[in-house]
């Protein structure tokens, strides 16, 4: 999997490309949480767009990153989200804790 | 039921065989001619249940995980992960939707996302001796579609 960031101010885009898995997320957790650490941004937003496929490691990915804003006041949000990956993000009733965009 | 097809996969448990094995179990399904929304439930299913033999099964070691899948005549994908681990002593506990004993960042869908995603999953398990989890997975195809 491979992670493309930008940054505009107190928005942190991070755009996820390829396969997400138990895995694959490791990495992905640890190149995200650097940038958290760095910024501290208001909102994290989580791009799908091009991420092929998605195992529950994904809402893994998504919680543990909503607990870190949390603890400074910032929040999550996620798009581009497609059938498969919203099949598996609700089944965690994941708007609860991240913003979801078309 | 007549198997009309089966095939073998042993790996060692280690999380870089996940995509291995859910591309493997998939192109095998491939010869059902699923949709590909059929395809990708197998492939999520598949990977959950490796995960947790990785995550859960052979938590502080690596083993084996033994995946037989086959299809019979009225076009049912069975597919079984058995491993020799630590088995579960709580099946029902464990199905339940976040709740996990992996800490860290598993969100505890495993089972969750397993029942969503196949029309009937089996689970049985023994603490000491292993867990095998039967996904089975209904292919009505593309002509159907």
């Amino acid at each position: 999997m491979k992670v493309r960031i930008k940054k505009q101010n107190e928005l942190l885009t991070v755009y996820l490309c390829g396969e997400l898995d138990h895995h694959t997320a490791e990495p992905v957790r640890e190149i995200i949480d650097e940038e958290i650490a760095k910024g501290k941004p208001k909102v994290l937003r989580l791009d799908f767009l091009e991420v092929d496929f998605m195992d529950s490691s994904g809402v893994g990915l998504v919680m543990g990153r909503y607990k870190k804003l949390r603890e400074y006041g910032g929040a999550v949000e996620l798009c581009n989200m497609g059938q498969a990956v919203t099949r598996i993000m609700k089944l965690s009733a994941i708007e609860k804790i991240a913003k979801i965009k078309e | 039921m007549k198997s009309t097809n089966m095939m073998k996969l042993e790996i060692e448990s280690k999380s870089v065989n996940e995509s291995f094995a859910r591309a493997t179990v998939s192109a095998f399904a491939s010869q059902l001619d699923p949709t590909v929304s059929e395809l990708s439930d197998i492939r999520t299913a598949v990977s959950e249940a490796v995960t947790n033999c990785i995550v859960h099964a052979y938590r502080d070691t690596v083993g084996k995980i033994y995946i037989t899948a086959f299809f019979t005549e009225n076009k049912t994908f069975c597919v079984r992960i058995r491993d020799k681990g630590c088995g579960i002593e709580d099946i029902e506990k464990a199905k339940e939707p976040l709740f996990t004993t992996a800490g860290g960042e598993r969100a505890g869908l495993g089972f969750a996302v397993m029942e969503s995603f196949s029309d009937k999953i089996k689970i049985s398990s023994k603490v000491g001796k292993g867990t095998t989890v039967t996904l089975y997975k209904k292919i009505c195809g593309r002509d159907d579609a």
